[in-house]
Order: C-alpha cells, then sequence, then structure tokens
C-alpha cells in the first residue's frame, strides 16, 4: 500500500467492526490525520462524540492527549461519557486559527501523546501535508475538526469524515433520549472505500445502530446514559 | 583572589546630560539652578563655568555679574538618581557588581575583571574611553578598598591605579576630604593645619577619636581596608548567572543563537553537576547603546537539557533587536529547583506517555512559549453540581485529582460560554418544552429527559436554580436546555446551554 504505513495494530477496534471492510488493513489507520467536516454546531457536538469514543480507545489507560482549538466550547466533564478520564486532555485555547496550525505540528511531532485533535475552520493543502508528514515520523494519530468550512479543498489527510445526529432510539419507545445516535459518513480514505454506516455509542464502544440486540433490559440497567429513561420506565410502570 | 575595587566619578553629570541634548552647551559656562531658600542658587556648572570661578551654591545674580554669557537651565529634580542608575546599568558589561555612590559617583567591584581586558590599566582606561565617548567627564580610579578608589578618584594625581597592598602610600598625599568625612570633621582638620592625611595618619587613635569623633576612625579603616565595606549592587547577584561579554558587538542572528547556546552549555552543566533543573531563565542582550533586550522563558518541570531550553529560545529570538551590537550576553536562572535523573522507562508500550512524561512537559513549554502558559489548560473535578463550577482549571501536570468525575448525571459534551435565551412552548409545569426557537431556528423536540434540578449554592452566588431538560429535536440533535426559575412565578426564562453529542 503505497504512501501509507502500516501500524499493525489492532487497538482501535471499539466497535468499527462494521466498517472493516471500508477501512485500510481492516483496521483504523493510526499515525495519521483525519479530518472530520461538521455544518452545524449540532453536528460538531456529534462529531465531538465520535473524535472521543475513537481517542478513548487510542489512550488506553495512560495515554494522554492535546486540543488545540481557538474556539473551544468542548465541556471536560462530559468526556468521561465516551470513558475517557477529562484530566488526561490537555487543552491549548490559542488566540488565533494560525496557531492551531503550529501547535499541532509541534504537538504531532512528539511521539509520547496518543491523539492530537484540532479544530480549525480552513486549511490548506500545505498545512495538512505538514501534518501528516509529523505524523508519519511520530505515529501520533491526529483528528481535525472542521467547522463549517467555505469550501472542501483537497487536503493530504488519510480520511475525510462526516458524522450528522440521528433520531435516537429508546427500548420499545419508551419515553427519554436514548444513547447518542450518528450517522457516519466516511467522504475520501486513502486504500479504503467510502460507505455510510448508522452508529451508536453505547456503554463505551460504537454500535452498529440498525442491530436491534443491543437493547437488552441487561444493557438498560448497566447503561450510566438511562438513568433518567429508566427513572421514566419506573415512574409510567407506576402510572400504568 | 584579592579584591579589587573601581570608583567612578562624574565631574559635571547633570550638565554633561544637559550638553548631550544641547551640544551648543559645551562651548559656553553653564550652570544648573534650584530655589534654596528662596534665593536661586548654582547646584551643578559645567567645567567652563568653573573655570570662570563660578562655584556650587553660588547665588544665580551674582553668577551673572561675573560672567555675563552665562547658560542657566532649572535643576531636574532625581535627575541624578536616574541617571546615575541607567549608568550603573549600562557598567555592568564591566562588572556584575555596580552600586550608585551618590551624589556623583558610582562603585565597582572588579575582583576579577580586569585581566579580561588585559590588565587594571587598560581597563580602566577602557570604561574612561567608554563613558567619554558617552558624553561623560570621568575619573577612574582602582585601589584594593572602596576607600580608597573613591578618594583617588576624586583627588588623586594620575596614574589612578592603586597597586595591590600600596593603599597607604596612595592615601598619605591626599586631603582629609578625600576620607569622605562630614564637613565640619573636614573644616577642623585644616583648622589644625592637618592639611594631608599624611600628618594625622600616624596620631594614637585615642586622641584622634577623642578629638575627630568615631566616624574619622571608620572611615580610615574603610580606606585601609580593617574594615568591611558592604554596597548594594543594582542589580541583585543571581547565584546561577553566567556571563559571555564580546571583543566585538554582535549584530547577526547566528551569533545571537551561538552566544546563547555556550551560555546554556556552560549553566547547564553547572546545573547538572549540582542536580538541579531551572523552572525560569532569562537571556538578557546588553546592546552598546545602553538599551537591555530580554527574553525570558518557564518550563513545566525543572529542566537542564540544552536542546530543549534552546528549542524554547529559539521562538522568541527573533524579538532581540541587536540594533548597533551587542556586547554582551547574560544568561539567568533565578528559579531553579532539585532535579533528579529520571529512570527510563524500560518496556515502552505503542502509547506510553503519561502526564509525567519529560518530552510532554518539553512539548508543553514550546508551546506556553509561543501562545503562551495561561493558554494551557487541564481540568479536574469539583465538587460542585451547578456546571460552570463543577470542574476548576490547572495549569500543572501533575496535580493529581481531589475528587472523582462524576459518571451518574449526562452532561453535553459542547457547552456555551454563556447559556443563550431561546423562546419555548411548554405545555404542563415541568414538563420539557414542546417546541423551541434559537437564532431564528424552530426545533420541534421529539424526546425529553428531564428535569435535572441544580440549585443555586447560596453561599457562592445568589439567583434562582435551573431545571434542566435533555431533548432531542427532529433532526436528531441533542440539546441541553434549562428553565431559570419556577414555572409560577411567570419571571422564569429559557436558556440552551449546551449540545449533546
Amino acid at each position: 500500500m503505497e504512501g501509507f504505513k502500516s501500524f499493525g495494530n489492532t487497538a482501535v477496534d471499539a466497535g468499527l467492526g462494521i466498517m472493516k471492510d471500508a477501512l485500510p488493513n481492516a483496521s483504523f489507520p493510526l499515525g495519521a490525520i483525519h479530518e472530520f467536516i461538521s455544518a452545524k454546531t449540532e453536528d460538531a457536538a456529534a462529531t465531538t462524540g465520535f473524535i472521543a469514543g475513537l481517542s478513548a480507545s487510542i489512550m488506553g489507560n495512560n495515554g494522554t492527549s492535546l486540543w488545540i482549538s481557538a474556539s473551544r466550547t468542548l465541556f471536560p466533564p462530559a468526556l468521561i461519557t465516551f470513558g475517557i478520564q477529562p484530566d488526561r486532555f490537555i487543552f491549548i485555547d490559542v488566540r488565533k486559527e494560525k496557531d492551531v496550525v503550529w501547535a499541532m505540528d509541534e504537538a504531532l511531532k512528539c511521539g509520547k501523546l496518543a491523539t492530537v485533535i484540532g479544530e480549525m475552520q480552513e486549511m490548506t493543502f500545505t498545512a495538512s501535508r505538514r501534518l501528516q508528514l509529523a505524523v508519519e515520523q511520530s505515529q501520533v494519530t491526529g483528528f481535525i475538526l472542521r467547522r463549517n468550512p467555505r469550501a472542501l479543498n483537497a487536503t493530504a489527510c488519510v480520511s475525510r469524515w462526516k458524522i450528522t445526529t440521528l433520531q435516537s432510539e429508546t427500548f420499545e419507545n419508551l419515553p427519554g433520549v436514548g444513547y447518542p445516535k450518528w450517522r457516519a459518513e466516511l467522504l475520501r480514505i486513502r486504500n479504503g472505500k467510502p460507505g455510510i454506516w448508522d452508529i451508536k455509542w453505547m456503554d463505551g464502544r460504537f454500535v452498529p445502530a440498525h442491530d436491534i440486540s443491543d437493547i437488552t433490559s441487561e444493557n438498560l440497567r448497566y447503561s450510566t446514559s438511562h438513568d433518567a429513561s429508566l427513572a421514566e420506565v419506573g415512574m409510567h410502570k407506576q402510572v400504568g | 583572589m584579592a579584591s579589587r575595587f573601581v570608583s567612578i566619578w562624574f565631574r559635571h553629570l547633570t550638565t554633561d546630560w544637559f550638553t548631550l541634548r544641547r551640544p551648543l552647551l559645551r562651548s559656553v559656562p553653564f550652570v544648573l539652578k534650584d530655589s534654596v531658600h528662596g534665593r536661586m542658587v548654582i547646584t551643578a556648572l559645567n567645567a567652563l563655568a568653573e573655570i570662570k570661578g563660578l562655584h556650587k551654591g553660588m547665588v544665580i545674580t551674582d553668577a551673572r555679574a561675573l560672567v555675563p554669557d552665562l547658560e542657566v537651565a532649572d535643576e531636574i529634580t532625581e535627575l541624578t538618581d536616574k541617571l546615575l542608575l541607567r549608568l550603573a546599568e549600562w557598567c555592568i558589561r564591566f562588572s556584575p557588581v555596580v552600586a550608585i555612590d551618590p551624589p556623583s559617583g558610582l562603585l565597582m567591584d572588579a575582583t576579577g575583571c580586569a585581566h579580561l581586558w588585559g590588565g587594571d590599566s587598560s581597563y580602566l582606561a577602557e570604561i574612561a574611553r567608554r563613558l567619554n565617548d558617552r558624553g561623560y567627564d570621568v575619573r577612574v580610579a582602582m585601589a584594593d578598598t572602596f576607600g580608597t578608589a573613591w578618594a583617588v578618584a576624586r583627588y588623586g594625581r594620575p596614574p589612578l591605579v592603586v597597586s595591590r597592598t600600596c593603599n597607604i602610600e596612595a592615601l598619605l598625599p591626599l586631603p582629609p576630604e578625600a576620607l569622605r568625612l562630614e564637613p565640619e570633621t573636614v573644616e577642623r582638620l585644616h583648622k589644625l593645619g592637618l592639611h594631608q592625611i599624611n600628618q594625622f595618619i600616624r596620631i594614637p587613635r585615642s586622641s584622634l577619636r577623642r578629638r575627630f569623633g568615631q566616624s574619622l576612625m571608620l572611615q580610615l579603616d574603610m580606606a585601609l581596608g580593617q574594615q568591611l565595606e558592604v554596597i548594594d549592587p543594582v542589580m541583585p547577584l543571581e547565584p546561577y548567572q553566567e556571563r559571555l561579554p564580546c571583543l566585538e558587538p554582535i549584530v547577526t542572528a547566528t551569533g545571537i543563537e551561538f552566544a546563547l547556546d555556550q551560555l546554556l552549555k556552560s549553566l547547564c552543566s553547572r546545573l547538572m553537576q549540582e542536580q538541579k533543573g531551572l523552572r525560569t531563565a532569562v537571556f538578557k542582550c546588553y546592546r552598546v547603546d545602553g538599551k537591555v533586550e530580554q527574553v525570558d522563558i518557564g518550563t513545566n518541570r525543572p529542566s537542564h537539557n540544552v536542546n530543549h531550553l534552546f528549542k524554547l529560545f529559539e521562538i522568541k529570538l527573533t524579538t532581540i533587536e541587536p540594533d548597533l551590537g551587542i556586547d554582551l550576553f547574560l544568561l539567568e536562572a533565578p528559579k531553579v529547583e532539585d532535579h533528579y535523573p529520571q529512570q527510563e522507562e524500560m518496556w515502552e508500550g505503542m502509547v506510553s506517555g503519561g502526564l509525567e512524561d519529560v518530552r510532554l512537559s518539553e512539548l508543553l513549554d514550546r508551546l506556553a512559549g509561543r501562545v503562551g502558559m495561561h493558554s494551557i489548560h487541564r481540568y479536574l473535578p469539583e465538587e460542585h453540581y451547578w456546571p460552570e463550577r463543577s470542574l476548576k482549571a490547572t495549569s500543572s501536570l501533575q496535580e493529581k485529582l481531589m475528587t472523582t468525575w462524576r459518571t451518574d448525571k449526562l452532561r453535553p459534551i459542547q457547552l456555551l460560554a454563556e447559556p443563550e435565551r431561546i423562546e419555548v412552548t411548554a405545555p404542563i409545569p415541568d414538563y420539557p418544552p414542546m417546541l423551541f426557537r434559537h437564532k431564528g431556528k424552530l426545533h420541534k423536540i421529539i424526546k425529553a429527559d428531564g428535569p435535572e434540578r441544580i440549585e443555586q449554592e447560596w453561599w457562592l452566588q445568589q439567583g434562582q436554580h435551573r431545571d434542566y431538560y435533555r431533548v432531542e429535536d427532529e433532526d436528531g440533535s441533542r440539546y441541553w436546555l434549562f428553565r431559570l426559575g419556577h414555572y409560577d412565578d411567570k419571571t422564569y426564562q429559557w436558556f440552551l446551554h449546551g449540545f449533546f453529542a
């Protein structure tokens, strides 16, 4: 596979199994730059969730990640939902977007990080190539979150994703909000083939959304995200 | 090593300063005046005015009568102090310990400095030449004690270098004024016909003390080196400091980098021997024109890694303007901490590198060098329910959690810095809303969770409670809304506070 170093790693599965066929080597490419496009804030939140889920499996127990942004709205306590100890994230809040690229470049050269995530609106081809060259040395995985970009220009990133929100499902259509559910569109990938999947984040891993078996009473009991719906269930049972 | 001290006497400090600003004053008698007891008297005068027979304390009208073409300017208050301070800072290029010696002099501890300029006399000649070039009329003397150097600078005959252990010989022919005595004592000595130090230096000490007081003995002892004299340097000595004087002024970036590299190497090897690491460092460049350019860096953990520290400085080196050239480089480490060699991890997993990793803190140092330390945050949980207070920012990588992150309540992945007002249609009290309008867009709510009531912590802040709802609209977008206040109050307001993934 030309221009793409295999990293021989199966750590990042995290339930992305349904995407296996689309990804090179049937695994999520580490040591590469991935680009995420989101048009509105709601989708940016979904994208952040998706990235957080990926980061969690890359970080493992002891990894550290950097979040570089000029306009950060990420609320660190929420990362715990995606299996990340928020204190293992270091946030670099710079003033200008230009500094985001510079800081990312510096950070990606440091092989001691698990992931580096940068928020920027625009990215030139040159900048993306610089970042890609940096990770090829250090094998750090970089995520670039582009919110509402003016143009979808060509970049040197290995993949381009678009994550949008989908209506969540609850067990037997009970009231309440269910697990985060997204449509993940892989628009472009080097050595792979693009595709569209519906997935949700459940119990610390990605789960294909069409899989009905995930909604079992056991999952409901252990899930942290369904306390509220459980309460609702209980209440309705009493009423009924 | 025997101490050597230099005294610099500015003979016409303030008038020289005025002359520098108005070069025409060079060729005319010129004095400064100030009001003393309602009379305008001379407070300072230049060399030409001295020749014409004017002196300090003379009334201006008398002086004008004597010298019709006299130029007069008003004394500027505190000018002397400012000038001396500035000159003292400039003189640091000759010696690290420079003190102000009011009213018109500087004192320098030149121990071990002169050989860098090729001996005592060329050292003094260089100081005098450089100060003359700056437009100041000076006399510079060097001796084993401050007292003798001071005396020789003001009253001695050239050559003004008193060789080692020749203090007494140098002092003997000088008048008693040279001993820094009070005017009354000097007057009394002259009245008794003691016009030279050699006339009374052999008089028994007890008689001298009885007649002229303790101060004469003290000054005599200081001048002869029997009593230690302490000076107060303008710049406190840093225990961790490296200096690099240059023979030729440096103007190129390469030159500056080379100087920095040299200084870092010598400082770091010293730190390494002492098992220390620096937390802050200042790189100062003394320019030919007297200005000081400086850059400083800070590190997250003590470091004596030359490469790393050089990289930190490298980002900022471009801000240094050499202008006409830099003739002294100085590297100081004001904050130094213990640094014990870390054991390398034998087994480095694919993703190692926790928060304790040295390379991580070095990366953060580099980032902080460009974007500032204040832009780097790490968050720790706080025991508060109020969302904005549920976490605290820290800049330390080592700080440990005092409590755990809460997992029982869901929090939005994106939180707005300020909650934004929304218009809401809610059917029944305490039910989630059916519709809400945010930034002109109408969202129809399909699913909702809540309410989760979060009360204000009255001991921290007054205000109403918030009832939070987690809602999902028809696009599947998930929001965090809250109602501020009770439904019955009629004054309640709805806000959008965040977005769930």
